[in-house]
């Protein structure tokens, strides 16, 4: 048995009152990789936020348990504690400087000096740099990863998959280096270049390094780590040698939750025939949520949920239908082709957007309840406007009566229509934003992360409210939420996007392992599917 | 004890925050500045009628930001822009031989036509060069003026009452008294009052135009305008086509912008060419962000209160600072200090476009 070169002992952690790690134990061994896995907010990056001493653990109250390193307790306050004890990171995003070469990125801040006679005079800062030495260790690094590329070329103009490995290289160079963690390394990475750094992985693994790999995509954690353990929820909820599991059960594990399906009349009928909106390969150009060809067909009458883990494109597709990002693509809504990147015609077609960025989309946070609700309206369909001569002016009783109402029918909580609607909860806000779709009378709503950042209670209050808004005034709803628990007590039917792509369409009832095999896109890989299926 | 004192301090800050720092500042050093004169022995009705007659003066120029400033391109500092429409309309009404009220009233027409034109041309680049537009801005109106000072040399017009009186080309400060446009608004229906002289048809038209803007402000393209300057997501996501509006709004300015020069001009007496209009937006800005405006957000009660504060300083400081400092030219050094310290001020307010 290895010894143990990292453990973990019931970390904890609160945020603001939130329980976001509870009791999580884990322990890494000399030369084992060790992967990490779970939904977005279960805890992943937290967890190594601690393990890094960053800064915003300590400013939120530090964290509670143990961390060992060999077995020495070590008390980790800052970054540089971490890298003194040898923990290293490859980062996801590369931190590297283009116009400097692959020595000289490797080498940052850590420069091999030569006196010269300045220097003697003015200090060590001042010390010629020693290219010769430096480039005989960064080609030892490049060699250790079987880098065949010359060390003194700029960075800048590398293939994306050569960046990585230099990230690696310039840990891997750092003497005294122990553990590293890989943040979804491959993540960026085309197929082959994938696989040429799971066999890097595997290298450094056998030279007694421990290997953290943060990763969601099963395959590649079957096939290189040794143990996996599954977070959920902050909570640890299991660690398994890989040999003994398989990406059924950890797609399971990750996923699992008890569902309540609110919908009581879920088996009511649909015409599947009466599309009232087609998607054909859609495109959207939404900075860290591209979408990259879906077709879908809505039928009229249901509430259709969108989810998939960050970043996979999910949150792209109603920003891209309402024309707030560039979208390429064949769209018919109700019947008619939908003319894209153009927000004007698509509210006025009937669509109607609830968005994810709630302060900055969502609202205007300095005006009023009243003006936030009826914005909308007043542009796009001239609602409550009187017109005096060249001029239309609000008609300032009719947008109060209608703001009163919306206020009383949806529940917000405030003072009156004139507060600000900054000044409201997280909840209520939300509230607002609805109230600002609805008053658009829209035959589709779009809403995105409709429970984002507000509390449980608000969380069952909007849901309802959604359920209600489709059951009484027949409103289709397509709602895009990370929470899948969300979308499986609501949907009709819930299409999961990963990478860009739709990866299948299931009924909320499917079970979690399916779930979880296509939020982390290996369901489509069939040989998978046949063989659990002959079992 | 503590605790009064904690709400006492707590006070002063609201106060602070619902006035605005620079326009209390400036503010209570009107009202020491009005004490020392009186106390010096300058007469405060001759210090009131020049604030009146000076802010009327300049106020529409200063009306001018509001437009560009709720569309969300910040104050106008290209206001020379429009200042150079307006000189042209007047030069132009001149050349075709007008006097008089009709003078002033072809001129302003003339100058409302090159505005619509040019400012239309003016919010186009602005919307190419979002985010830096207040630089570009500053720089635009510098450029505009140089150009002008080409044109009026060399376009062929050749009133007597403003060529120069040898050679070609039109000279630099060009009188009004010799085609009866001189004080037109300051003159109409004046009266004095303790002392006082209201210059009635000059503060008409001011409080008229500001009016119109306030009204402006209220319809649905006024609102559509604002919003988009203070949340463009948003904004676009609601159907406003923002760019639209950036332009409009922007021709409204430097339509404001070339009013604004007529009026100053019939009350000052003459009209000033060449490089005379390149500093003038800068007291503009400053007196509306006096007023309590800042570069993202501003109103008409903005302008009001801040071009007689700023108006009534300058006009106050100068007397006061020639007794207390014989022989010195401290008021004009004040001047700068103020009105360009106002300006940085503001700007260091200036969030990041990105919240």
């Amino acid at each position: 048995m290895k010894e143990n070169l990292l453990s973990l002992k019931n970390i904890s952690k609160m945020y603001y009152g939130n329980k976001v790690l509870k009791d999580i134990s884990i322990q890494v061994k000399k030369g084992e990789i060790h992967a990490l896995i779970g939904e977005n907010g279960a805890g992943k990056s937290t967890l190594m936020n601690i393990l890094f001493g960053m800064p915003v653990i300590h400013s939120t109250g530090g964290y509670e348990g143990t961390i060992e390193m060999e077995g020495e307790q070590k008390d980790i306050k800052t970054p540089f504690d971490a890298m003194g004890m040898g923990i290293g990171m490859v980062h996801q995003e590369f931190m590297l400087i283009p116009g400097f070469t692959i020595t000289e990125n490797i080498k940052l801040n850590r420069e091999i000096t030569k006196k010269n006679p300045i220097s003697r005079v003015l200090g060590k800062r001042l010390e010629t740099l020693d290219f010769k030495s430096m480039n005989a260790d960064a080609r030892k690094a490049l060699d250790t990863l079987d880098m065949n590329v010359d060390e003194f070329l700029p960075v800048a103009g590398l293939p994306v998959g050569h960046m990585q490995f230099i990230e690696i290289a310039r840990e891997i160079d750092k003497e005294n280096i122990k553990l590293l963690v890989f943040d979804e390394p491959t993540a960026v990475l085309a197929e082959s270049e994938a696989d040429n750094l799971l066999a890097a992985m595997k290298k450094l693994a056998r030279k007694g390094i421990g290997i953290i790999f943060i990763s969601h995509r099963l395959d590649e954690i079957i096939k290189v780590a040794d143990r996996v353990t599954v977070l959920r929820d902050g909570e640890h909820v299991v660690t398994k040698d890989t040999g003994e599991t398989d990406k059924y059960e950890i797609a399971q594990l990750m996923v699992g939750r008890k569902v309540s399906i609110d919908r009581v009349d879920s088996d009511r009928h649909l015409d599947q025939n009466d599309c009232i909106l087609k998607i054909r390969n859609l495109e959207v150009g939404m900075p860290g949520e591209r979408v990259k060809g879906i077709d879908l067909e809505i039928r009229r009458g249901e509430i259709f949920g969108i989810g998939g883990l960050a970043g996979q494109g999910k949150i792209g597709i109603a920003n891209g239908l309402m024309g707030v990002f560039p979208a390429r693509g064949e769209v018919e809504f109700n019947g008619t082709p939908l003319d894209l990147n153009n927000p004007k015609e698509a509210i006025k077609s009937g669509l109607s957007f609830v968005s994810e960025d709630r302060k900055g989309v969502g609202l205007l946070l300095d005006e009023s309840i009243e003006l936030n609700i009826i914005f909308s309206a007043l542009q796009i369909h001239n609602n409550f406007l009187n017109k005096i001569g060249p001029f239309w002016f609000k008609d300032s009783h009719r947008a109060k009566t209608h703001a009163e109402n919306m206020i009383k029918e949806l529940d917000i909580r405030c003072r009156s229509g004139s507060q600000r609607a900054g000044s409201l909860s997280g909840g209520n806000q939300q509230k607002v934003c609805l109230a600002r779709a609805l008053t658009l009378n829209p035959k589709l709503l779009l809403v995105s992360e409709p429970t984002r950042g507000i509390d449980i209670g608000a969380k069952k209050l909007v849901i309802d409210l959604l359920l209600k808004l489709n059951k009484e005034l027949g409103i289709t709803i397509v709602m895009t939420s990370s929470e899948l628990a969300e979308l499986r007590s609501i949907c009709d039917q819930i299409a999961i996007v990963c990478e860009g792509r739709i990866e299948g369409i299931l009924p909320p009832d499917a079970s979690d392992a399916d779930f979880g095999l296509m939020m982390s896109g290996s369901y489509n890989r069939k040989n998978g599917l046949e063989e659990r299926r002959g079992s | 004890m503590a605790e009064l004192k904690d709400k006492k301090r707590y006070g002063i800050r609201d106060v602070i925050q619902s006035v605005g720092l620079p326009t209390l500042i400036i503010g209570v050093f009107l009202i020491m500045l009005l004490f020392a004169g009186t106390a010096l022995g300058i007469p405060l009705s001759a210090l009131l009628s020049d604030t009146m007659r000076r802010a009327g003066m300049n106020g529409i120029l200063v009306l001018a930001m509001v437009p560009s400033i709720q569309s969300g391109t910040g104050p106008n500092f290209a206001l020379p822009i429009g200042i150079v429409c307006g000189l042209f309309g007047l030069v132009l009404s001149i050349e075709f031989g007008f006097t008089g009220v009709t003078w002033f009233v072809v001129a302003v027409l003339l100058a409302v036509i090159f505005a619509v034109f040019v400012g239309y041309f003016y919010g186009k680049l602005l919307n190419a060069v979002k985010g830096s537009e207040m630089t570009i801005a500053t720089y635009t109106g510098f450029s505009i003026v140089a150009f002008m000072c080409l044109l009026w040399l060399m376009l062929p017009l050749s009133h007597p009452n403003m060529q120069w009186f040898m050679g070609k080309g039109l000279r630099e400060t060009i009188q009004l008294d010799a085609i009866g446009g001189a004080h037109i608004l300051n003159d109409f229906l004046k009266f004095e009052l303790f002392g006082v002289i209201i210059p009635t048809g000059l503060l008409m038209v001011f409080f008229a135009l500001c009016l119109i803007i306030w009204i402006h402000s209220k319809s649905k393209m006024g609102i559509s305008i604002s919003a988009g300057g203070i949340n463009p997501q948003f904004s676009h996501a609601s159907g406003v086509e923002i760019n639209k509006n950036r332009i409009s709004a922007n021709i409204i300015s430097t339509i404001l912008g070339a009013v604004g020069i007529i009026v100053y001009s019939q009350s000052y007496g003459y009209a000033q060419l060449y490089n005379a209009p390149l500093m003038m937006a800068f007291p503009a800005v400053a007196a509306i962000l006096i007023g309590g405006a800042t570069a993202s957000k501003a109103k008409v009660s903005h302008v009001i209160i801040g071009v007689f504060l700023f108006q009534g300083l300058l006009t106050t400081a100068l007397p006061v600072a020639n007794r207390v400092f014989e022989g010195t030219d401290l008021s004009e050094i004040m001047r700068m200090v103020i009105q360009n310290g106002i300006i940085l001020y503001a700007l260091t307010q200036v969030k990041g476009g990105d919240k």
